[in-house]
């Protein structure tokens, strides 16, 4: 142990994360990596209609084909189902909750929707079987595009809920927005469509369950939420929760595509328990693609009204969000998540937005990175440089000139932000980025009619995360809280373990956490160990997602640290035969004030703890604490980032030059950590802003189903990039504020600003996501016609 | 069934498996090596790049009998008595890999990279890359951990 020799504090280093030594070496623990005896292999059908009655499922040549152990319909497995698969955010309370079974029965209703299962003793048997399953689908009209869902006489998804529309949610911050907007000098009106995106997280989704005799359930998935997940089990299997346990191993990549609850799950479970054996399910890329849930698919109506100077009064957003066929666990929420920001770092006293859910024939939607703060910060992004260009001020003093500036700030959305220093931000960000030079070089190419111009693009930005206050998730009608468990123990030896309800997937808790601990304490990371995503060795946990592992779970951490602390201080205390109060606690050990050479370190006390042999009368055996922390307020980072582009007006090519971020997420732990984050988090804006569709065709037949046509940028297509911190300290015990989704958030609408910059001089105002190169060239070749 | 005899990680395999085999469920299934991870159907991800005499290859464009005789290298035998590859390493050094899943794969297609004498400068190293895809870095700790590890500047 080390609690002697560790005199610096490890929070704000770039320790070396923990998680390395066994991804590094090929010993990850990925679902798709464990079997068991007996394992049994199942296969999903699923319709490659976006829309078909089933009339009729024959499972008879699957049954009898090589090494089939069973296969089922739909029907065949109604009776399993003690309920639908659920959905956590019903948002308004006449929302339309269509059910949805882990397979159709009577419809499909999406390309991908299972309708079959079959089992058997090997993967490659069970593809050969499901080839031989026999649907009698009888394909019906449907609709995939949001935009026309609610038309009169469009194609119902739901017959029997006689519209397309999901729910309307309205958020204002008076009745007066609209004589706001009419005593304005200057109404800026913007229409933006935002694409579906598919998160693609390298590691496909996959299940592995075992049950056992006494209806003991043991299930090993891909998941976020192992917690979430098994307290769906009552409600769709019957199962109590002190049944099952959900083990979300090494999980490759999530970006809230596997903060979702999946049919596969609950068919792997009904099908373990009726078979007997363990099965196991590993999603292919192409089921992927319409299986997992994908993101955005929204269009948005942005108004800003504003005075000459550019002092911004009034913001009022109307969007149709697209829902796809069913509501997944979170779905209709997700455009919320972002609801109380579309003014984002600006103070805008006048505030309307409003959302239409929309039922289309298409793979559900729920969160993917960012999760409703991308599609408000874009639209709100592009339309400032919009409303800059109309009243001739330059963009970036726009946005300075209607920055908040004094925190806490109550916005006009209702809630209270804690901290934050958008100047700082957008200050570092022009230090990094030479404007000045940027410019002249435009002007420059712009002077000599060259090919390839150049633009910068800004986007400044705010946002809300580190889900969240339980009692603001449930005034919004989320079903459950936002708080989070914690739980460290002190081995009798002076390890630690630290027991935590989140569930990473890449984020590295594993040494965030343990720095959390280590620094506390004054011990070495190593003799830290963190547990996480397994339901039978952490109380519950609220899990991985939104930006709350470290604001919400860290900070319980924190509070069981303090627990740990007090106890510690206690028995030091009795053995020292001193008052509590007269200890000193720095760097893992105690001292009785005035007499420095009387210690005793914090491990002594944890041996002291188990031992028994001298503790205060009444006091229990052990070092062991569990906090649950609930905050108060949401997490707040903020931030500026600039994208540099040079654009091909020949060919329509984008080049991304420079990309340059500044971000206060509070105060850092790991700065490596979340310096990875935030790069991880600006690929995925800037893959959204050139490069990511999930395109549909007006029917719902997705036409971009593979890594070749759903184009995942690649190192090619990226520069390195320019990254600052700025620090404002949040308002808990850590000083942290959320960073993962930061990037994404902010992102998109800085690139796509610095392209329609590039291209200003020709009368660009505007292009579609993604602008690929076929649609910078029309765009270019519109406005030259 | 086919009779193949491979090398894998410096350890001579005979087997018998289905022509329809790829090689990367060879190395899984069959050898065990679950270090080679499976991204895609498609060959577009990399996820499961390791080296075929001593040259990255996507080991789900291969099938297994046609590595017969040939000599494979997954992540498991990159490094050597507890030491980690010089790339491995700098893949920590770096924090080049936040989740892992596309990492084995990465890890191979650079240590090819860098054996062949590609990896020259920034650019080269993002275009040799190029054909290994991964979601949760934005590959700029990936690039520099290539870098560092062939001893260019990035």
């Amino acid at each position: 142990m080390t609690a002697t020799e560790t005199t610096a504090r490890v929070i704000g280093t770039s320790v070396k994360r923990k998680e390395d030594a066994s991804l590094l070496r090929g010993r990850g623990t990925f679902v798709d990596n464990l079997t068991l005896p007996g394992t049994v292999y199942m296969v999903v059908v699923r319709s490659p209609y976006p829309r078909a009655r089933i009339n009729g499922v024959n499972l008879d040549a699957a049954r009898a084909a090589k090494g089939v152990i069973a296969a089922f319909s739909g029907v065949d497995l109604a009776d399993e189902w003690v309920g639908g698969m659920p959905c956590a955010w019903p948002v308004t309370e006449d929302i339309k909750m269509p059910p949805h079974y882990p397979l159709a029965s009577a419809e499909a209703r999406y390309q991908g929707d299972g309708v079959a299962v079959v089992v058997a003793e090997s993967r490659a048997l069970a593809k050969d079987a499901a080839e031989l399953v026999e649907v009698d689908y009888e394909p019906l009209p449907s609709i995939g595009d949001i935009s026309k869902a609610l038309a009169d006489g469009a194609p119902l998804v739901h017959e029997d809920l006689g519209t397309n529309e999901c729910y309307v949610w309205k958020l204002e911050s008076s009745d007066d927005v609209q004589a706001a907007i009419d005593a304005a000098d200057v109404v800026v009106t913007r229409r933006y469509v935002q694409p579906r995106l598919i998160p693609n997280a390298i590691e496909p989704r996959g299940v592995l369950a075992q049950a056992g005799p006494a209806g003991e359930v043991t299930l090993w998935t891909a998941t976020q939420v192992p917690h979430i997940l098994r307290f769906t089990m009552p409600l769709v299997l019957g199962i109590p929760e002190s049944k099952v346990r959900v083990i979300a191993p090494d999980v490759g990549g999530g970006f809230g595509s596997k903060l979702d609850v999946y049919a596969e799950e609950y068919l792997a479970v009904a099908l373990a328990k009726r078979l007997g054996r363990p099965v196991k399910w590993t999603e292919e890329r192409a089921e992927n693609f319409v299986a997992t849930i994908h993101g955005r698919d929204t269009v948005h109506e942005l108004t800003f009204a504003a005075m000459k100077d550019g002092k911004i009064t009034a913001v009022k957003s109307e969007a149709l969000c697209a829902m796809g066929a069913y509501l997944q666990l979170v779905t209709p929420g997700i455009p919320l998540l972002g609801a109380w920001i579309y003014s984002g770092p600006y103070e805008i006293p006048n505030y309307s937005v409003t959302f239409t859910g929309v039922f289309t024939h298409t793979t559900p939607t729920d969160a993917y990175r960012g999760a409703g703060r991308p599609e408000a910060t874009y639209v709100l992004e592009r339309t400032m440089d919009a409303l800059a260009s109309e009243l001739g001020i330059d963009p970036v003093e726009l946005r300075r000139k209607n920055f908040v500036r004094e925190f806490p700030h109550t916005m006009a959305s209702g809630l209270t932000i804690d901290s934050g220093d958008y100047h700082a931000s957008l200050d570092r960000l022009l230090e990094m980025l030479d404007l000045d030079g940027i410019r002249a070089e435009q002007a420059a190419r712009r002077a000599s009619g060259e090919a390839k111009q150049i633009g910068v693009g800004f986007s400044t930005y705010n946002e809300m995360c580190g889900l969240a206050p339980s009692r603001i998730l449930g005034a919004i009608r989320y079903a459950v809280g936002g708080w989070d468990a914690a739980t460290i123990r002190f081995q009798p030896l002076g390890s630690v373990q630290a027991v935590v309800g989140t569930s990473p997937h890449g984020q590295g808790h594993a040494t965030t956490f343990a720095q959390v601990v280590a620094d506390r304490f004054g011990v070495g990371v190593d003799d830290v160990e963190v547990l996480h995503g397994d339901t039978a060795v952490s109380q519950q946990g609220m899990d991985t997602y939104g930006s709350r592992s470290l604001t919400v779970g860290g900070i319980a951490l924190f509070h069981a640290t303090e627990k740990v602390i007090a106890k510690a201080r206690q028995i030091v205390a009795h053995q020292l035969e001193v008052s509590a109060e007269d200890l000193e606690f720095e760097n893992g050990t105690f001292s009785v004030k005035g007499s420095p050479d009387r210690t005793m370190t914090i491990q002594a006390a944890a041996f002291a703890a188990h031992s028994a042999h001298n503790l205060p009368d009444g006091m229990e055996p052990g070092l062991e604490a569990t906090a649950v922390f609930d905050p108060p307020n949401f997490s707040w980072p903020a931030g500026a980032h600039a994208a540099v582009v040079e654009v091909d007006t020949e060919t329509g090519d984008t080049r991304l030059l420079r990309y340059v971020a500044v971000d206060d997420v509070g105060n850092p732990v790991n700065p490596q950590i979340i310096d990875g984050q935030v790069h991880g988090g600006v690929t995925q804006g800037i893959a959204a802003a050139l490069f990511e569709e999930g395109a549909y065709d007006e029917e719902g037949n997705l036409l971009t189903t593979t890594m070749a046509t759903y184009l995942v940028p690649s190192a090619a297509e990226l520069p390195s990039f320019e990254t600052d911190r700025t620090e404002t300290t949040a308002d808990n015990p850590l000083g942290v504020k959320g960073v993962g989704e930061t990037g994404t958030i902010a992102a998109a609408p800085a690139v796509i600003n610095a392209v329609v910059d590039a291209l200003s001089h020709l009368g660009v105002t505007d292009l579609p996501l993604p602008a690929t190169p076929e649609r910078v060239w029309t765009a270019i070749e519109e406005v030259r016609s | 069934m086919r009779r193949v005899a491979l090398t894998a990680n410096g350890t001579r395999h005979e087997l018998e498996i289905e022509p329809r085999e790829l090689l990367v469920y060879v190395l899984r299934d069959r050898l065990g090596l679950t270090g080679t991870n499976v991204g895609c159907d498609t060959s577009s991800c990399g996820a499961c790049t390791v080296l075929v005499n001593g040259e990255s290859v996507k080991s789900c464009t291969l099938l297994g009998v046609q590595a017969d005789g040939m000599e494979i290298t997954t992540i498991e035998g990159l490094a050597q008595n507890g030491e980690l590859h010089p790339v491995q390493q700098a893949f920590h050094d770096h924090h080049a890999l936040q989740c892992g899943y596309c990492t084995p794969g990465m890890v191979l297609a650079a240590v090819s990279l860098i054996d062949s004498g590609g990896a020259t400068d920034e650019d080269a190293i993002r275009l040799g890359l190029e054909g290994n895809l991964c979601r949760c870095t934005g590959y700029h700790n990936i690039v520099q951990a290539v870098a560092s590890a062939a001893g260019v500047a990035s």
